[in-house]
């Protein structure tokens, strides 16, 4: 162990532990496939979440296809229409969102972002991306299986998911099953890596509160996964027991197509109440790190301080916490007692108080900042929007009076789309913009950029923005055709129709994204080592991309919190984190 | 006069006091948890994660048999066992648990052996406890047996609800599973005890991480962990 001395000036206390030798890779294979480091993990990670979300857009281009177009196309029967909506939902959700916010930008960022060489444990860190592979790959698996995915939707409720009605129902389900075991195996070993690495392995310097807001938002999400994936997991595994073993945990007495079933005296509710026990944290599973992302974005493309960290920080571990007594607000309508669903009306709107708190801090960092209006920037001010506007809607959703008449109505899947489908994805745009440099070393084309921006953000707008108003008309989420309808005017359709077109363009421009990326890996320009001149450790890498171990011989030492923008009186806009007083001091005296 | 005046105990300089103090602590340079390796850090977080698994497994347990409107066949009936012509509930599994608990006490002399580096006992006390696991296991296989010649199966048993036996599979299938995987680390460690690899920091075989002492306690963390969520088994399944 070094000697490393107490830095007086600064309050820097000496290295706790000395370092940990790294795993040096020594072949091909063990540098880019079976790789220890959590940036190639990272990547990893990425691709291959961004790939199966390929696969969910095309989904969901079907899905709307059919909607809006009823009748004209003849490949999307009612049975496929129904196994598209359950893998779009799915896919989006936990293979791609969740997937991509922890395992991507957590990977990335974690180490670099606190000041460590890598995850506390690679070894685990690398199985955790095979074993997540496994389970997209079991999960595509279930397009080429006799009788396809299974149509459940992404709820997968009991008795339907397993019964003979619903298509899968041979393989679909099971493997669906399996490889949402084999995605909660995968992330918890991921998930213990982030974690221990944010609270135990940090360099000198980096408290927990002068830890960029992303890192604050990827390690509650990771805290949060760890105790709400166990529901999941228990009910996939009794799902699973049911539909192989003819158990009845789930299932009470039915009948199917005419015959008695063998099940009896489970309990379908128990289902709902294990399912959204892991699925309403989830909704912030993928929402604190889009907060944590934003609010880095915003702080640096409006060179300003974010305002208020300390309630930042509360704000998300508030909204972490409360969010694991909120999940019954999913299940007003199965006919649990009143004053049940009072109190978690009760416990859903106190979240907006966290919420609000956060939302107002974003507009006053905004407010008289200096505002470049780069890629990253605008997707961070499209989140706000999206977010704020999905949040509102929430609002009506909250409420159990107002709740049950639109239960089941397309005004729930505009709700949702826009809070924790569109405003998640503007975040996850915004920070691949914002940290695209940094991992290839190029800029992402900033015209392709812009025009990415505009469609996806006004096109998110013309799809969902008409769904709120089909759903208050009564108009019902997961059917396949609502036909000729008494209380869906005529006008309606033609609404469905321009969303879809919408949709389709929407979906295109994503194409150019992904055009973009491989694009400006080879003619991007050179981006230097801190385009954006951010104050945070991940930009102060002596290489850019990082090499192995990130550091290069000396760890960094950190002096100040990440959001040092603007400081009066100091010679750039900018002081990075690892930028000792004295050195400040004497560039502030000879401007 | 001034040996009456108490000497208030002096902070040392630099903490803060009171709740601030506490989360001035928490919120430190470095590390969260002072004197906590990155190892035991991980497998306590771990364990409360898996905690989780084990709660949503006995809480849909105690769902399913409190609403359920056929009679729940009786634990102390359906546990007995005939020993030398005597009728005695719950005997198998009393002995189970001793034998379990049992395993926690040679667990924790052997972390004890660890640290003080005695190679031999540490290992001999691994691999007792290894054996009382192994044991354990093996009275549950057959558990399992004599109830599935009487006729329970996953999807229905002859004295009543049917979530008898698809609780009772499950949940002591996969607490079995646990005690299954921590036999075989413990016979791992032990190994690596016995050879002394600790004591020459030779790599792992997977990480090529040098090997510390402090595993033998992390896997007693475990281990503990798994004799801990048995009681909790004992006392909602079979006691109730």
């Amino acid at each position: 162990m070094v000697d490393i001395p107490f830095d007086e000036v600064a309050g820097v206390p000496p290295a706790e532990v000395g370092e940990v030798e790294l795993y040096h890779p020594h072949s091909w294979w063990t540098r880019y496939v079976f790789s220890q480091d959590a940036k190639v993990i990272a990547v990893q990670y990425s691709i291959t979440a961004m790939s199966i979300g390929m696969v969910a857009l095309v989904l969901s281009w079907m899905m709307r296809l059919q909607l809006g177009f009823p009748g004209t196309f003849s490949f999307i029967d009612a049975n496929q229409y129904l196994q598209f909506i359950t893998m779009h939902g799915m896919i989006m959700v936990i293979y791609l969102l969740t997937a991509l916010f922890l395992g991507g930008f957590g990977n990335y960022l974690i180490p670099l972002m606190v000041g460590a060489r890598d995850m506390v444990f690679p070894y685990v860190n690398m199985l955790s991306y095979w074993v997540y592979l496994l389970a997209v790959l079991v999960l595509a698996a279930t397009f080429f299986v006799p009788g396809g995915p299974t149509g459940a939707g992404w709820t997968l409720y009991p008795p339907q998911a397993i019964l003979s009605g619903t298509p899968g129902q041979d393989w679909g389900i099971v493997l669906m099953l399996a490889s949402l075991i084999l995605f909660i195996i995968g992330f918890t070993m991921g998930g213990l890596n982030y974690v221990v690495t944010v609270l135990q392995a940090r360099t000198r310097g980096m408290t927990l509160m002068r830890m960029p807001l992303t890192v604050w938002g990827i390690f509650t999400a990771t805290v949060m996964a760890l105790l709400a994936f166990p529901a999941l997991f228990v009910a996939s595994v009794m799902l699973l027991l049911d539909r192989l073993l003819g158990t009845s945990f789930f299932m009470p007495t039915l009948v199917e197509m005419g015959q008695l079933t063998k099940y009896g005296g489970g309990s379908p509710i128990l289902f709902q109440h294990l399912f959204w026990f892991f699925g309403h944290p989830e909704v912030y599973i993928v929402a604190l790190p889009a907060f944590g992302i934003i609010s880095d974005l915003i702080s640096t493309h409006a060179r300003k301080n974010i305002f208020g960290y300390r309630m930042m920080v509360w704000a998300i571990v508030a909204i972490g916490a409360l969010s694991f007594v909120v999940w019954a607000h999913h299940m007003y309508v199965s006919g649990m007692h009143p004053y049940f669903g009072f109190f978690f009306a009760t416990t859903t709107l106190i979240i907006a108080i966290p919420t609000a708190i956060k939302v107002y801090n974003w507009v006053l960092t905004l407010w008289r900042g200096d505002i470049h209006l780069t890629v990253p920037m605008l997707f961070a001010l499209g989140f706000i929007i999206t977010f704020v506007n999905g949040g509102l809607t929430g609002l009506f959703l909250g409420n159990v009076v107002v709740d049950v008449p639109l239960s089941d109505t397309m005004f729930v899947v505009a709700h949702f789309h826009m809070v924790m489908g569109i405003a998640p994805i503007m975040a996850v745009f915004g920070g691949i913009y914002h940290w695209y440099p940094k991992v290839t070393g190029r800029m992402l084309n900033d015209a392709l950029g812009h025009f990415h921006f505009w469609v996806t953000f006004i096109g998110a707008y013309a799809v969902f923005f008409p769904m709120h108003y089909l759903g208050l008309l009564g108009m019902p989420r997961r059917y396949h055709d609502i036909g000729e309808t008494a209380f869906v005017p005529a006008s309606a359709h033609d609404l469905n129709a321009f969303m879809s077109v919408a949709a389709l363009i929407v979906g295109f421009a994503q194409i150019v994204f992904l055009f973009n990326l491989v694009w400006s890996l080879v003619k991007g320009k050179e981006a230097g080592g801190n385009p954006w001149r951010a104050t945070s450790l991940e930009w102060q890498t002596p290489e850019t991309p990082p090499g192995h171990g990130n550091w290069g011989k000396e760890l960094p030492v950190v002096y100040r919190w990440a959001y040092d923008y603007s400081v009066p009186g100091a010679a750039r806009d900018f002081i990075p984190q690892n930028e000792p007083p004295a050195r400040v001091a004497a560039q502030g005296a000879h401007p | 006069m001034t040996e009456t005046t108490l000497a208030t105990p002096k902070a040392p300089p630099g903490t803060i006091p009171g709740l601030r103090g506490i989360a001035a602590d928490w919120a430190s340079d470095q590390r969260a948890f002072k004197n906590v390796s990155w190892g035991k850090a991980m497998m306590w977080i771990f364990l409360l994660s898996d905690t989780f698994i084990f709660s949503c497994f006995l809480l849909s347990y105690m769902t399913a048999r409190m609403s359920t409107t056929v009679p729940w066949p009786n634990p102390s009936e359906v546990f007995a066992l005939n020993i030398g012509g005597k009728h005695i509930p719950l005997i198998l599994i009393a002995i189970m648990t001793f034998i379990l608990i049992s395993s926690s006490g040679t667990m924790a002399m052997a972390v004890n052996f660890g640290y003080r580096r005695d190679r031999v006992k540490t290992a001999a006390l691994m691999l007792a406890t290894a054996a009382f696991g192994a044991t354990f296991v093996g009275m549950q296989a057959f558990e399992w047996t004599k109830l599935i010649m009487e006729g329970v199966r996953p999807w229905g048993n002859p004295w009543g609800a049917a979530q008898f036996g698809s609780c009772f599979f499950m949940i002591t299938g996969f607490h079995g599973t646990h005690v299954t995987i921590g036999v075989i680390f413990l016979i791992a460690i032990a190994r690596k005890v016995w050879r002394g690899d600790f004591d020459v920091e030779r790599r792992g075989f997977f990480t090529s991480r040098k090997g510390y002492y402090e595993i033998v306690e992390i896997m007693g963390l475990y281990w503990h962990f798994v004799d801990l969520v048995w009681v909790f088994i004992f006392a909602f399944f079979y006691l109730w």
